[in-house]
């Protein structure tokens, strides 16, 4: 089955194939289509929608749904992210599964409503207190924002974590096919430790405080190995890097440009190709610097070059300090998107043509 | 040492890595009080499997270490956020929220209020001691007017401060709720009634009544600076008379609440809520199609790609043009994108949207340089038209006057379509002439049939529309490929 839909509704569709029992969301341009399908088709399926007073409401309803032993979410941008940003720290300080879909607008601020990449930060390195992270996955069309929730359910089901879905506005506006899976998840079972109210789960606790130090310093180990494991899940995908003597590296909607970038340079006679990552966190490292050893590396983002940063960070955490000091970036910001034709233009000074 | 058995606590408190069977409150403290009524009441109800305590920030934190079930330690304030999510996440148990007078009164005030507005099927025990515990004595919205605290040391001023909030009475003011009671832990007559009450709570929980606020009076001998009586004292005679003590609402037994607040006579005709429509599986909600059912697309590399943008007035349909074209598309098996302006744009009046149709995947989604413009008014040609690429085409209503030219190279179709229209007696329907203007002029790279079907799709919610629309199709392209 294929559906025109909203990258925003795909997301609710990918959720409810996935599972998630319950939605709880305040509404924010440019997410809300994501609260307006939920409030349509969760009570259709029996499931549970609420919309929250706000979105430290939103996140604490999570809190407790997750708790309680259920999959949930909620959808917002930029202001409302921030507002979880605690909430989501509790969530990660009691191990729980819940998913974020964070369709970015421009700020900092009331900013507009524009696409950005500027939650970059803490969509990827956990935006609260404390040391902790988030699973975070960026898709880049309505297809894998339908796939890529379902996908942050089974990371944050698999890694007792929360997991965000980092999209922007442009994307959550645009419509495409989006063929749906075919079949739904079955739920998982988190009696061993969820609070579901029945004889088995009578004794389970879920607790973020550790008053004692050592304690709290021994879940912060268990916390930090936990999230070195988790890089065996992270994803990635290139296209025309192969033999690329410039790699351009952009996530989301950027690495659309990118490609787009890279097949217009191609047609010029230059070889280009895209490194995307598709989990942010965990960052796929080996990967990236297999793709950009040796190479000419420029990103895309819109942003004000967090994500440059990162790849600068990974690159040089390879062994890769030549490749990390030379990374170019070409990006917007204010809701401006990056045209093909900056990027070519950025991309030939880069290749010295 | 013999161990007395205590009905619904855990036998030993391992807090701070020790086995102990003292809690963590001071002596005279209210909380311990309410923390045996507690446990009795959830044991003796036989309620201790089916129960999910929410447990808050401040000196209730550590309830968990007491009450024989289920915890869930939420985030200052959140505990009512967190127990909507509980109760809705598991509708058959039996969720319970404990909060302070900082945590509900101040952080969380909107959170237990908004909860106790929708009626949220959870019981919410609220403990006033008149200040912030805990965090060493601070003001709270229920100190006392002159009451000293760590934060008004020379007395709580209201000119500066303002009046102690009275959480009961202002709950009271919602529908939703069916029990709203203030009780006191200050003597022995008084424990007896709290415990009664707190049973009454828990009653409500278990029938799954509705939403329940029990706001308890106990005394914080540390904070008040006084002996556990004095304290006592305190909290019977200073802060009753603030908060007097009693039954604002138990819906059931008194009738006092939803019912006492007078709907009109005759239901609206048009507020009414509709029964949801039930569907079984994902499979069976989503497995019909809203639009044109289409297949996959298919990789083509021998299809350019095609670039469009439609702008206009809102209303003049622009928006579903573009998906009728994009649907089309589909239909051809093309790889397609569709984005529309959005936000305070969108309500300003303009609307305008891209769409991209290509024989292979699609990268960048933005339209900088259409290959295709269709304009139906005069700013969105002038914004657009010099971005067109050469060898574009752009279509623009008739009304609009060419003040500026297109780019070299780009052909220009001035089409009546808003006149069309209203000469064929439907003036909404300016887009569908656009739409054959589109055909007529080959604009799409698509067949034609499948633009016709796409079109037919798009009226799929107003049927009597279906054929209509055709006719009209068909005769202003007839029209428009006249010489």
């Amino acid at each position: 089955m294929t559906k025109f839909v909203k990258s925003n509704e795909a997301v609710v569709m990918g959720a409810l194939y996935a599972g998630c029992d319950l939605y709880f969301g305040y509404p924010i341009t440019p997410a809300s289509e994501i609260a307006h399908g939920a409030a349509k088709w969760f009570p259709m399926l029996g499931r549970t929608f609420v919309q929250a007073e706000c979105e430290t409401a939103s996140v604490n309803m999570m809190f407790g749904a997750a708790g309680a032993g259920k999959l949930c979410m909620t959808a917002t941008s930029g202001p409302g992210f921030s507002l979880m940003q605690e909430g989501i720290s509790y969530l990660a300080g009691a191990e729980l599964p819940a998913v974020i879909v964070d369709v970015n607008r421009a700020g900092p601020g009331l900013g507009n409503v524009y696409p950005e990449q500027s939650d970059y930060t803490p969509a990827v390195k956990g935006g609260g207190h404390g040391n902790y992270q988030t699973f975070t996955l960026a898709p880049a069309s309505a297809q894998e924002m339908c796939d890529f929730t379902i996908k942050a359910f089974q990371m944050a089901a698999k890694w007792r974590t929360p997991a965000v879905v980092f999209a922007d506005g442009l994307q959550g506006q645009m419509m495409e096919t989006v063929t749906l899976p075919d079949a739904e998840l079955s739920r998982p079972d988190f009696s061993d430790w969820a609070a579901q109210g029945e004889p088995k789960t009578r004794q389970n606790l879920i607790k973020s405080i550790f008053l004692d130090a050592a304690a709290q310093e021994v879940f912060n180990d268990h916390l930090q190995r936990k999230y070195e494991d988790m890089a065996a899940d992270a994803m990635a995908e290139t296209y025309l890097a192969a033999d690329a003597d410039l790699v351009i590296v952009a996530f989301g909607i950027a690495s659309r440009i990118a490609r787009t970038t890279a097949e217009t340079l191609r047609r010029k006679g230059m070889k280009a190709g895209v490194f995307r990552p598709i989990t942010l966190n965990p960052f796929p490292r080996e990967r990236l610097a297999a793709a950009a050893k040796g190479r000419k590396i420029m990103t895309i983002e819109l942003d004000a070059g967090q994500f440059a940063d990162d790849v600068r960070l990974n690159l040089a955490k390879s062994g890769l300090g030549a490749e990390a000091a030379n990374v170019m970036m070409i990006h917007r910001m204010g809701g401006q998107v990056v045209t093909v034709d900056d990027a070519v233009k950025a991309a030939k000074m880069i290749l010295g043509k | 040492m013999k161990t007395i058995e205590q009905k619904g606590m855990y036998q030993k408190f391992p807090r701070s890595g020790k086995d102990t069977r003292v809690t963590h409150y001071c002596a005279g403290c209210g909380h311990g009080i309410v923390n045996k009524l507690v446990a009795e009441c959830c044991a003796e109800m036989g309620l201790q499997d089916r129960t999910i305590f929410v447990d808050p920030v401040g000196c209730g934190v550590f309830t968990y270490y007491y009450w024989d079930a289920a915890h869930i330690s939420a985030a200052h304030g959140r505990a009512s956020a967190a127990a909507t999510g509980v109760c809705r996440a598991r509708p058959d148990a039996v969720t319970i929220a404990y909060q302070g007078d900082g945590d509900l009164g101040a952080i969380g005030f909107n959170n237990a209020f908004q909860a106790a507005s929708r009626g949220e099927k959870f019981g919410c025990i609220f403990i006033n001691n008149s200040l912030y515990g805990m965090t060493g004595g601070q003001m709270a919205p229920t100190t006392l007017e002159g009451e000293k605290t760590t934060t008004t040391p020379f007395g709580r001023d209201p000119a500066l401060t303002g009046h102690p909030l009275h959480v009961c009475e202002v709950f009271s003011q919602l529908q939703a709720p069916v029990y709203i009671a203030r009780v006191s832990v200050a003597d022995t007559k008084r424990i007896l009634q709290c415990k009664a009450a707190i049973k009454r709570l828990f009653e409500i929980q278990r029938d799954r009544k509705g939403y329940a606020l029990l706001e308890i009076l106990a005394p914080c001998p540390t904070n008040f600076g006084m002996n556990p009586l004095k304290a006592a004292e305190f909290c019977k005679n200073e802060m009753e008379a603030e908060f007097p003590l009693g039954v604002f609402r138990d819906t059931e037994k008194t009738g006092v609440g939803e019912a006492a607040i007078p709907k009109p006579q005759a239901p609206s005709a048009i507020l009414a809520v509709k029964p949801v429509p039930q569907f079984a599986t994902c499979a069976e909600l989503f497995g019909v199609p809203d639009g044109v059912d289409a297949p996959p697309a298919e990789n083509d590399p021998s299809v350019p790609e095609r670039r469009f943008k439609f702008a206009g007035y809102g209303g003049q349909g622009i928006l579903s043009l573009g998906i009728c074209v994009a649907e089309a598309a589909r239909l051809q098996r093309r790889h397609t994108l569709w984005f529309p302006s959005y936000g305070p744009e969108q309500r300003g009046g303009s609307a305008s949207c891209s769409v991209v149709v290509s024989g292979t995947p699609i990268g960048s989604p933005t339209v900088e340089h259409p290959d295709v413009l269709v304009c139906m008014n005069q700013p969105s040609y002038e914004r657009f038209v010099g971005d067109v690429k050469k060898g574009g085409i752009v279509i623009v209503d008739a009304s609009v006057p060419i003040m500026k030219q297109p780019p070299e190279g780009v052909k220009l179709h001035q089409v009546p379509a808003i006149k069309m229209a209203e000469d064929f007696g439907v003036p909404k329907a300016a887009n569908t002439m656009m739409l054959a203007a589109l055909r007529a002029f080959k604009a799409t790279g698509l067949d034609d049939e499948h633009l016709e079907t796409a079109l037919c799709a798009s009226f799929k919610k107003k049927p009597q529309l279906i054929e209509k629309n055709r006719d009209l199709l068909h005769r202003a392209e007839a029209a428009l490929k006249q010489p």
